[in-house]
C-alpha cells in the first residue's frame, strides 16, 4: 500500500485571505500526499481549512504559496476548467435549466467529446447511480437523495483523475445519509477513482475512509487509517475530536508515569508532566475491593440505549467516563454515591503530544 | 353553524377590502381607465373640421392608420408616410432594446458580483438616473450630442474631426437618447435576475471544463433569461410609446408613433385617427406585457 | 508568487463595459449641472463660474409661476394618491384571495402598463368635453390626472411594508385589550408609516417629473416646470433651462436618498 503512486499532493500549501495584519491563514503550510485509488477524508470542525484545501485541489483558489501536484505534475496555476478533477458540491450546484441527462452530459460536452460517446457515458452513469427513469426530469423535480446522485454522476462522467466531495451528505437526513455512505463507497470501489472527501462528521469519516487527515486551525493534525486515528490519536485535539475521550494527567520520571488518579504505569515519556487519553469503552468498573482497582464513586449514570455512561469521580476529584453495555434487565443501574473500583489495560492509554 | 359564521366573516372581509379600495378605484376610473373607453368610442367617429369629432359612426380613423385618402380623387391608397413612422418606431425601439441589453448585461453582472457592502452603492448609482426626470436626462444628452455640444467640442479639440458631426435631429440622435434614458430599465431587472443566480453554478461549470464563454452561453444566459425578457420588455414598451425623447432629439421630422398621435390632436385635427393609433399602440404594448407576465410567472413557479 | 485565485464570476470585458456605462450615464448630467454655473451666454464655452442663470431663472415670472404650479400639483396629487393608496393597501393585503382582487390589482397598476401618450390622449378628450360643458378650467384637472398615475407608485411601497409586517403584533395588541381602532392607530399605523412616507415621496417625485400627461391636459397658462422647459427646448437652449434642471435634479437626489434610508431593511 505504501508503494502505491501518489494521485494528489499538496506541498507546503499556504492560503491566506485578506492582506497585511488582518490576513487570516486558512491553510498554514499544509503538506499531504493522497494515494491513487484511495478514499481519503479531510476531517475537521468548520473553519479548519478542509474546504480550502479541497478548493485548492479543484482550482477555485490559488495558494498564497506552495504547490498542488496532480500525478506528479504541478497544476497550481491551472484554472479549474483545465484540471482533470471534478467536484461534488455541498449544494450540488445542479444546473436548474437542464435535465438530469443534460447535467450529466455537461462536462463531456465542454470537453468536446463525440456525441455518441457522450450518449453512451450518460447512459452508463445513469445506470451507475440508478437514475435511468429520471433522465429527462428537471433537477428541481428530484428528491434530495436523487439530486445527490445526479451530482455524483455528473462529476464522475468525465472520468476525473480525482473526485472531490465537499460535505456532499450534509443536506440529507440521517437515514438517507447512511444509505449514501454505502453508495459512495460502492461507487468508489467500482470506478477505482481517487476520492477526496470533506466532512466534519467523524463517524462518516471513520466508516468510509481508507485514510483520514484530521485538520484544525489550518494545519493537518494527523494522517492515518481510521483505526489508527481512533486508537492512537497523536494529540489532544485529535483525541477529543474523534470519539469520546477521558484525559488523564500524570508525571513521568522517564521510565514510568505516575497517574494523578492513583496507579503507576510503564510508559516511556520524557520526564515531567504528561497528558494521556483513554477511551470510555476501555475503562472497566469492578467491585471496590477488587485487587489493583482504583477507588472511585459513581457520580452519574447516563443511559444511551445500548450503552450506559458511568461518570466516576476519582480520588483526585477528576471525572472518568466509563462506557458499558446497558444491562439487559434495565434494573442494574448503580446508585449515585456507590463506591466502585476502576481498572483499565495499560496498553489502552495513549500518550498525547501537543 | 360554524361554517355559516365563517362565511359571514369572509364576506365581511371581502366587503371591507372593496370598501377600502373604492376611493382609489374612483380616482383611477375617472382619470385613467375610464377615459380609455372614450378613446375607443372616438376612434369610430368622424373627424370634426376644427378638431374634436362629429357623432357619426365612421371607420375612417382605423382605415387611416394604413391608408390615406387622396385629396383630389378621393381614392384610398397605402400611406407611405405612416408606414415609415411605424417602421421607425419599431426599428428604433428594437435597436434601443438591443443596445441597452448589450451594455446593460455586463453592467448588471458587474454590480451583482461586487462585495455586498459595495453593491448597494453601485445600484444606487443606477437608480438615480432611473428616477431623474426623463426630460432632464434628454436635455442632458442633448447637451452632449448637439452640433456645438460636448462631444463635437471634444472631438474637434483633439483633432479627430474638423467639422461638427450632425447627430442632432436624426434617427441616430433619437436612438442614442432612448438608449441613454431607458438603460436603467434594462439594468435593474437584469440585476435582480443575476442577484438570484447561484454563483456556485459557475464553479460547477468550470469544474466541468467549460470556458468563460461557454459558462456565459450555456449556464448564465439560460438561467437569467426571465430577467432578460423582463428588461427587454421594460425597455421596448416605453420606447415604442416614446414622446419626449423623439420630440426633443428628433426635431419635428423624425417622428415616432407618440409624436404622430399628438399631431392628430394638434395640427392634423384628426381625432379619430389619433384615437385609433392610440388603441393600436395600446394593443401592441399589452401583447408585449402579456409575454412579460407569462415569462415572470413561469419563473415564479419553480417546480418542487 | 501570490497569484490571485481563479475568479469564477469574472467575465472578460464586463468590468470595462460597466465602467464605461457609469461614465456615459453621469457625464451628460454632470455637464448639464456644470454649465448651469457658466457665466457666459454660451452653453458650449466655459466663461467662468457664476450664479447668473439661477438668478435670471428666479427673476423670470414664467418660471416662478411654473414652479408654484408644479409644487401645488405635486403636493395635492401625492396627498390624494397616498391617502387612497393607503386605504387600498389596507384593504387588499394580508388577507386570503377574495373575489375581484385581480381586478383591483389591475386597476391600481394600470397607469404603469398603459403608455403615457395613450393616457394623455384619453384625458385630453375626456377633460376637453368637461371643460366645454362646465366652462371651468382650473388646476383640478391636472391634480386629478396626476393623482391617478401616482397611485401605483404610492401603493407599492405601502403594500410592501404591510406585507412585511408581523401579524402577531396586531394579535398581541388585541390580546392586550386594544380595540380594532386602537390597534390600528397605536400599532398598525405607526408600523406602516415609513411605507406611507416612502410612497408619498415617490408619488411627489413622479408628479413633479411628469411631462406628457401635463402637456396634454393643461389649459393655456398652466405650464408646470417640465412643460415650460419642453417649450423652451423648441428654441435655442439657454443655460436657464440647465439651472432649472439642476435644481430639480438636486431635489430628486435628496428625495431618493431619503426614500432609500426609509425603506432600507434593518439588518
Amino acid at each position: 500500500m505504501s508503494e502505491s503512486p501518489i494521485a494528489v499532493e499538496a506541498r507546503n500549501a499556504v492560503k491566506a485571505f485578506g492582506q497585511g495584519a488582518t490576513a487570516v491563514k486558512a491553510l498554514d503550510d499544509v503538506s499531504v500526499k493522497i494515494k491513487k485509488g484511495e478514499f481519503f477524508t479531510l476531517l475537521g470542525p468548520s473553519g479548519c481549512g478542509k474546504t480550502t484545501l479541497l478548493r485548492l485541489i479543484a482550482g477555485f483558489e490559488t495558494p498564497t504559496s506552495g504547490q498542488i501536484l496532480l500525478d506528479g505534475a504541478d497544476i497550481t496555476q491551472l484554472p479549474p476548467n483545465k484540471r482533470p478533477v471534478n467536484t461534488v458540491f455541498q449544494s450540488y450546484a445542479l444546473f436548474p435549466h437542464l435535465t438530469v441527462a443534460q447535467n450529466i452530459a455537461f462536462g463531456l460536452e465542454m470537453q468536446g467529446r463525440p456525441k455518441a460517446e457522450i450518449k453512451k457515458t450518460v447512459a452508463r452513469m445513469l445506470a451507475l447511480v440508478k437514475l435511468e427513469p429520471m433522465a429527462d426530469r428537471k433537477t428541481s423535480q428530484l428528491s434530495g437523495g436523487q439530486q445527490q446522485r445526479v451530482a455524483l454522476a455528473r462529476a464522475l462522467a468525465p472520468a476525473p483523475k480525482v473526485l472531490l466531495l465537499d460535505e456532499p451528505l450534509s443536506a440529507l437526513d440521517l437515514k438517507l445519509r447512511k444509505e449514501m455512505q454505502i453508495e459512495l463507497k460502492r461507487l468508489q470501489m467500482e470506478t477505482g477513482i481517487t476520492f477526496v472527501f470533506v466532512t466534519h462528521d467523524q463517524e462518516e469519516a471513520l466508516t468510509m475512509s481508507d485514510r483520514i487527515a484530521v485538520m484544525s486551525a489550518g494545519h493537518i493534525q494527523q494522517v492515518g487509517a481510521p483505526r489508527e486515528i481512533y486508537t492512537r490519536p497523536a494529540n489532544r485535539f485529535v483525541a477529543s475530536f474523534i470519539g469520546e475521550t477521558n484525559f488523564l494527567t500524570g508525571k513521568s520520571d522517564g521510565e514510568a508515569v505516575q497517574l494523578d488518579i492513583g496507579s503507576k504505569i510503564a510508559i516511556k515519556a520524557p520526564p515531567g508532566p504528561v497528558s494521556l487519553a483513554i477511551r470510555p469503552e476501555q475503562v472497566r468498573v469492578v467491585a471496590a475491593n477488587d485487587p489493583g482497582a482504583l477507588p472511585a464513586t459513581v457520580g452519574a449514570t447516563v443511559y444511551f440505549g445500548t450503552d450506559t455512561h458511568l461518570h466516576l469521580v476519582m480520588k483526585d476529584g477528576s471525572t472518568l467516563v466509563a462506557r458499558m453495555q446497558s444491562p439487559a434487565s434495565g434494573s442494574g443501574d448503580l446508585a449515585k454515591g456507590t463506591n466502585v473500583g476502576v481498572t483499565f489495560p495499560d496498553s489502552a492509554l495513549q500518550l498525547l503530544g501537543d | 353553524m360554524a361554517s355559516n359564521a365563517e362565511e359571514k366573516a369572509e364576506s365581511a372581509r371581502t366587503r371591507s377590502a372593496w370598501l377600502l379600495s373604492t376611493p382609489a378605484l374612483i380616482v383611477l376610473l375617472f382619470a385613467a381607465s375610464g377615459p380609455l373607453l372614450i378613446v375607443v368610442t372616438y376612434s369610430f367617429l368622424t373627424p370634426g373640421q376644427y378638431g374634436n369629432v362629429v357623432w357619426n359612426f365612421d371607420l375612417s380613423g382605423w382605415v387611416g392608420i394604413l391608408f390615406s385618402k387622396d385629396i383630389f380623387d378621393g381614392t384610398w391608397h397605402l400611406a407611405d408616410a405612416h408606414l415609415s413612422i411605424f417602421w421607425r418606431s419599431v426599428k428604433l425601439s428594437l435597436l434601443t432594446t438591443a443596445i441597452t441589453f448589450a451594455v446593460g448585461f455586463p453592467t448588471a453582472w458587474f454590480i451583482a458580483t461586487r462585495p455586498p457592502t459595495q453593491r448597494a452603492l453601485w445600484l444606487f448609482l443606477i437608480t438615480i438616473p432611473f428616477w431623474t426626470n426623463l426630460l432632464i436626462r434628454t436635455i442632458a444628452i442633448n447637451e452632449v450630442i448637439r452640433n456645438e455640444g460636448l462631444l463635437n467640442t471634444v472631438l474637434i479639440w483633439i483633432g479627430v474631426i474638423s467639422t461638427p458631426l450632425h447627430i442632432i435631429y436624426t434617427d441616430t440622435a433619437v436612438l442614442i437618447g432612448m438608449a441613454y434614458v431607458y438603460l436603467p430599465l434594462m439594468v435593474l431587472p437584469l440585476y435582480a435576475a443575476i442577484d438570484r443566480f447561484d454563483m456556485r453554478l459557475l464553479e460547477a461549470g468550470y469544474d466541468l471544463y467549460a470556458s468563460r464563454i461557454q459558462v456565459l452561453r450555456r449556464v448564465i444566459l439560460p438561467i437569467v433569461k426571465p430577467g432578460i425578457i423582463a428588461g427587454s420588455i421594460l425597455v421596448f414598451v416605453p420606447s415604442l410609446g416614446a414622446y419626449v425623447t423623439p420630440r426633443v432629439l428628433g426635431g419635428g421630422k423624425n417622428m415616432m408613433i407618440g409624436n404622430f398621435i399628438e399631431l392628430q390632436f394638434g395640427q392634423a385635427r384628426n381625432w379619430p385617427l389619433g384615437a385609433a393609433l392610440s388603441m393600436t399602440l395600446l394593443i401592441v404594448v399589452m401583447a408585449a406585457l402579456l409575454v412579460y407576465v407569462k415569462a415572470s410567472t413561469r419563473e415564479g413557479n419553480p417546480h418542487g | 508568487m501570490a497569484n490571485p485565485s481563479f475568479e469564477v464570476a469574472r467575465l472578460p470585458g464586463f468590468r470595462f463595459i460597466a465602467m464605461a456605462v457609469f461614465v456615459v450615464l453621469y457625464l451628460p448630467i454632470i455637464t448639464l449641472v456644470v454649465y448651469s454655473f457658466n457665466a457666459g451666454q454660451s452653453v458650449a464655452l466655459w466663461e467662468g463660474f457664476s450664479l447668473t442663470w439661477y438668478h435670471s431663472a428666479w427673476q423670470n415670472e414664467a418660471v416662478k409661476g411654473a414652479t408654484f404650479r408644479s409644487l401645488i400639483i405635486a403636493a395635492s396629487a401625492s396627498g390624494i394618491a397616498t391617502t387612497v393608496a393607503t386605504m387600498a393597501a389596507l384593504g387588499t393585503t394580508r388577507r386570503k384571495a377574495f373575489k375581484g382582487q385581480t381586478f383591483i390589482y389591475v386597476m391600481i397598476n394600470q397607469p404603469l402598463m398603459v403608455p403615457e401618450i395613450v393616457t394623455a390622449v384619453a384625458l385630453l378628450i375626456f377633460f376637453a368635453s368637461i371643460k366645454v360643458a362646465t366652462g371651468y378650467n382650473g388646476l383640478i384637472y391636472l391634480i386629478i390626472a396626476h393623482a391617478a398615475f401616482c397611485i401605483p407608485f404610492a401603493y407599492l411601497p405601502i403594500r410592501a411594508r404591510l406585507e412585511g409586517m408581523d401579524l402577531t403584533l396586531e394579535t398581541a395588541a388585541a390580546d392586550l385589550y386594544a380595540s380594532h381602532w386602537l390597534t390600528f392607530r397605536r400599532v398598525t399605523l405607526p408600523l406602516m408609516l415609513p411605507g406611507i412616507i416612502a410612497g408619498a415621496m415617490l408619488a411627489f417625485v413622479i408628479s413633479l417629473d411628469d411631462v406628457v400627461i401635463t402637456e396634454f391636459v393643461k389649459s393655456g397658462g398652466q405650464d408646470t416646470l417640465p412643460t415650460y422647459m419642453l417649450g423652451q427646448m423648441r428654441r435655442a437652449v439657454t443655460p436657464e433651462v440647465n439651472a432649472i434642471s439642476s435644481v430639480l435634479l438636486a431635489l430628486t437626489v435628496v428625495m431618493l436618498t431619503a426614500f432609500f434610508l426609509l425603506t432600507r431593511k434593518k439588518d
